[in-house]
């Protein structure tokens, strides 16, 4: 077995070169486990945590997105500007794991391992992330997020190829992430929504985990919700029509899903808890305490 | 395969030979450099009991590949102490506060959450109950139910708040 610690890019797919079929490990919280439990005995590692290009983030030169590197850890997608930019991946990142692992864990590592579970996915599905593949001699090809994740834990990355990162459009208007697990803290999601409302598109879309092999779009839910709200005054009445409309639009979400039953949940458990998340996700994005900059 | 590298764990350079390249952080601090502080429980990161800090942030070693953890500072419980490889040394002031307030049961957890209230207090020296229960969310104690545990962090706090003041 041989391990490569690059220390930058262009060492990075040198090592991959020389070893093919390396499995690229960033912050282990996947690798580690197969490995440890003797699911998998890799012959090449290529660890990419010491590889400054793949570090931090970055906003585009026009402001309209920003590029997340594959090293981001879900701690630090927890605070300061990137969190205040996409509250629905500062969420996300929260719920993820432990401190621990939320200090290991990372954006590339999510994408990589594309489970149906990992819990920012959702999230760049419903801002309509694209996915930014890096390969030697500085060639990249980017895709959408479904075009990248095209089964449970299938990618379409190349093996001479290195997450660079995902580039997340900026949306103006209220962010939310909902999951459920067995539990409050540490857990694998059973169900999970982000919701993400766009208010100069008019649009509010939403991102669905761990109901479908791959993360899902509620497109019917989206645009039945987007044509009953006004979106220049956002709120909710004190006639229940919010709740209302929070109810169908749970049913339309929950009839997007795509669940099965495993060892975390049973399909009709998942279906249900999707529709209430959903519910919940909308209410809290037209709730008057929403600061919506 | 075998091949031989450096680790730095707590201030020293360490030797491992001889092991598979595939071996966890964990499994070299206990079976090979003579450091059983970290406890070995899940293997999946669930537990916490083998909580590191990895150049100051706060990791499960069963989740590190140990060989790609060269060139880093790697500080375990024993460092906590102020000591190295079992040498007896003067406790922290988070273990201290663990036996004052009786935090410990079967000890097995303890290693970890000394590790996780240390790198908590470290940051954030007047957390919020909220903050401290999430900062020790990654450590399971079958044992206490928590309540000596919050209470040595209270104490922990406390003592660095005079600490301060002194």
């Amino acid at each position: 077995m041989t391990v490569a610690v690059p220390r930058t890019l262009d060492e990075a797919f040198a090592a991959l070169a020389a070893e093919p079929d390396a499995h690229l490990l960033m912050g282990g919280t996947d690798l580690m486990v197969e490995v440890n439990y003797g699911h998998r005995r890799p012959t090449a590692v290529v660890a990419l945590d010491r590889v400054p290009e793949l570090r931090g983030w970055e906003r585009s030169a026009d402001g309209r997105s920003v590029l997340v590197r594959a090293g981001l850890t879900y701690t630090e997608m927890e605070t300061g500007e990137l969190a205040a930019t996409f509250p629905a991946l500062a969420q996300a990142a929260r719920t993820v794991g432990s401190p621990q692992i939320r200090n290991a864990g990372t954006m590339g590592g999510n994408l990589g391992t594309a489970s149906p579970a990992g819990d920012t996915l959702p999230v760049l599905a419903a801002l309509d992330a694209t996915v930014v593949l890096g390969a030697a001699g500085g060639a990249q090809r980017e895709m959408p997020w479904d075009e990248f994740i095209v089964g449970v834990k299938r990618t379409v990355r190349e093996p001479h190829e290195i997450i660079v990162g995902a580039r997340l459009p900026v949306r103006r208007g209220p962010q939310e992430f909902l999951k459920v697990g067995t539990r409050n803290a540490m857990v694998i999601s059973v169900a999970s929504v982000a919701l993400v409302v766009d208010l100069d598109a008019e649009t509010v879309a939403v991102g669905l985990g761990s109901v479908g092999p791959v993360p899902l779009r509620a497109r019917d839910a989206e645009g039945w919700i987007a044509d009953r709200l006004t979106f220049g005054l956002l709120g909710l009445s004190s006639d229940g029509t919010a709740e209302t409309l929070a109810d169908e639009f749970g049913r339309r979400v929950a009839d997007a899903s795509r669940p099965i039953d495993d060892q975390r949940s049973s399909a009709a458990y998942r279906r249900h808890a999707i529709g209430v998340c959903a519910r919940r996700a909308l209410l809290r994005a037209l709730s008057p305490q929403v600061v919506v900059t | 395969m075998s091949a031989s590298y450096s680790l730095r764990v707590n201030g020293r350079d360490r030797e491992v030979s001889d092991g598979w390249l595939g071996e966890s952080l964990l499994w070299v601090l206990r079976e090979r450099l003579d450091l059983p502080g970290a406890k070995n429980a899940c293997e999946q990161g669930e537990c916490g009991s083998c909580s590191v800090l990895i150049d100051g942030s706060l990791v499960c070693a069963c989740l590190v590949l140990a060989a790609s953890a060269v060139d880093r500072d790697i500080v375990t419980v024993e460092g906590i102490a102020g000591a190295v490889d079992g040498s007896d040394a003067v406790l922290s002031d988070v273990q201290e506060a663990f036996l004052a307030e009786g935090a410990v049961q079967c000890g097995f957890c303890t290693p970890g959450l000394i590790m996780a209230v240390h790198d908590l207090l470290d940051r954030v020296p007047l957390p919020t109950d909220l903050e401290v229960r999430e900062a020790i969310s990654g450590n399971l104690c079958r044992c206490t139910g928590y309540g000596r545990i919050m209470e040595a962090v209270w104490t922990a706090v406390r003592s660095r708040q005079v600490g301060r003041e002194a």
